[in-house]
């Protein structure tokens, strides 16, 4: 507030400014969620598969946690600049990087919650005399849902927040509106875009959880962890 | 087709002694990188060490753990790094420093907090039936006992923080992401994909490095538990 340098003054946040650049603010918005939106889904269908592979063949399991964890330590805005040379897609690159980090943590947890599963649990599945498939489907994967919802979760958010980084290729959703509010230096763009991202990966989050409860409510009283 | 001439690219650029010497070489760069690195989770520790020690040995504050861990997860580095360009603390190195020092916070506050509260209460009785005081049981008994997880917090934070540093060359800081952002300016793709296998070269190094410094330093007895506890930490 002290920190006035003569010219117009700079608010943390203005009514003014969203109301004028509401279709910017929106645009950017949209963008953000589609990317979110796709990107963890097409995560979600590539991972659940990935996950019970790894699961049926525990040779591969070690491996696919090993390889999961070392990947998700390059950074994206690394990933960034490799994709897209290759690509030539603005778009395209934050999607697809989008894809494998939400992939490293799907692939991840879908695992770690199969593997959790009871023993006594799968025992007397083949007890009651069911097949493989259907102990994998009626009882496995039912036991292993708590872990899925929370590996969603955990996507959504980092998502979210990873989607950003996409202002290097020049398209970061609501990222370009804080890039375009730090080139002109302000205040108000950044903060409202960080607001919203915020905000996006809070009710992202809430309702992955709302569906968790839903999916699983046996889950509720056991739950603790 | 032009994929084969980005990668041919690189590997020239990688390949020019010119790009290795000099204040803006790819040793000169790397240093940078890692001295900012080293700040960040120094500062970080400073603040995140005796706090989840102290919540942890008193028992509460877990919510405040989890409330960090999951807010930070959820803000976008870049995001702070363009609030702190429009404040007192500037452009560069900075400001990267500091964002990264506090994104650093919450793996080795909550791996501090959970050390400590998951020391065996047994432990911790028999600590005071030998008549020691809180302060002597927190030092001798329960921080010895806490090593491996506060160990495993320091090691996620310092790997994420060479992961985030990169960012520094996106407010006008340097380190190795100078590359790749210069590269994107000048549209010279192949210094972009250079760049990019740099920084991913530079975190999995110090990722393996300092998962085998951490094996090598923990007590054999200890050695499992550790290990079960970084891999629910790094997702």
């Amino acid at each position: 507030m002290p920190r006035v340098t003569g010219a117009a003054p700079n608010p943390w946040f203005s009514w003014d400014y969203v109301r004028a650049n509401w279709g910017d603010i929106t645009e950017a918005l949209g963008q953000h969620v589609t990317l979110t939106l796709q990107a963890v889904a097409i995560a979600a269908l590539v991972a659940l598969p990935l996950a019970l592979v790894a699961f049926r063949r525990p040779r591969l399991a070690g491996p696919v946690l090993g390889l999961t964890g070392v990947l998700y330590t390059i950074p994206s805005l690394a990933l960034f600049a490799l994709l897209y040379p290759l690509l030539r897609d603005r778009r395209e690159t934050v999607l697809v990087g989008l894809v494998m980090y939400a992939l490293l943590v799907l692939v991840r947890n879908a695992l770690v919650g199969l593997q959790g599963v009871d023993p006594a649990v799968v025992d007397a599945a083949r007890g009651l005399g069911m097949g493989p498939l259907r102990t994998l489907l009626t009882v496995q994967l039912p036991n292993a849902l708590p872990a899925i919802v929370t590996g969603l979760r955990l996507a959504t958010v980092t998502t979210v927040a990873l989607a950003t980084i996409g202002v290097v290729v020049g398209y970061g959703g609501l990222g370009q509106l804080m890039y375009r509010g730090f080139a002109s230096q302000y205040r108000a763009e950044i903060v409202t875009a960080t607001v919203l991202t915020l905000a996006l990966a809070l009710v992202a989050d809430a309702a992955w959880w709302l569906a968790g409860r839903l999916a699983a409510p046996w889950a509720r009283a056991g739950g603790a962890r | 087709m032009t994929g084969d001439d980005v990668l041919r690219q690189a590997f020239v650029w990688l390949n020019d002694p010119l790009n290795w010497r000099g204040p803006d070489g790819v040793p000169a760069l790397v240093a940078e990188h890692l001295a900012m690195s080293a700040a960040a989770v120094a500062l970080a520790a400073l603040v995140a060490l005796p706090l989840g020690v102290w919540l942890g040995h008193r028992g509460r504050g877990g919510g405040l753990t989890v409330l960090a861990s999951n807010t930070s997860r959820a803000l976008p580095t870049l995001a702070l790094l363009y609030v702190f360009a429009t404040t007192g603390l500037g452009f560069g190195n900075r400001p990267t420093v500091v964002a990264a020092a506090i994104f650093a916070v919450p793996p080795i506050l909550s791996n501090a907090f959970t050390g400590l509260r998951e020391v065996d209460p047994a432990a911790r009785d028999a600590a005071r039936g030998m008549g020691m005081s809180g302060r002597r049981s927190l030092l001798a008994v329960e921080l010895p006992l806490a090593l491996p997880l506060i160990a495993a917090g320091l090691r996620t934070a310092a790997v994420q923080v060479v992961a985030t540093v990169p960012l520094a060359a996106l407010v006008g800081g340097g380190g190795l992401g100078t590359i790749i952002v210069t590269g994107f300016a000048t549209r010279r793709f192949g210094e972009v994909v250079a760049g990019g296998l740099l920084v991913a070269a530079l975190c999995l190094l110090v990722e393996a490095l300092l998962a085998w410094g951490q094996r090598v330093l923990t007590p054999a007895p200890m050695r499992v538990r550790a290990g079960a506890r970084t891999l629910t930490a790094a997702a």
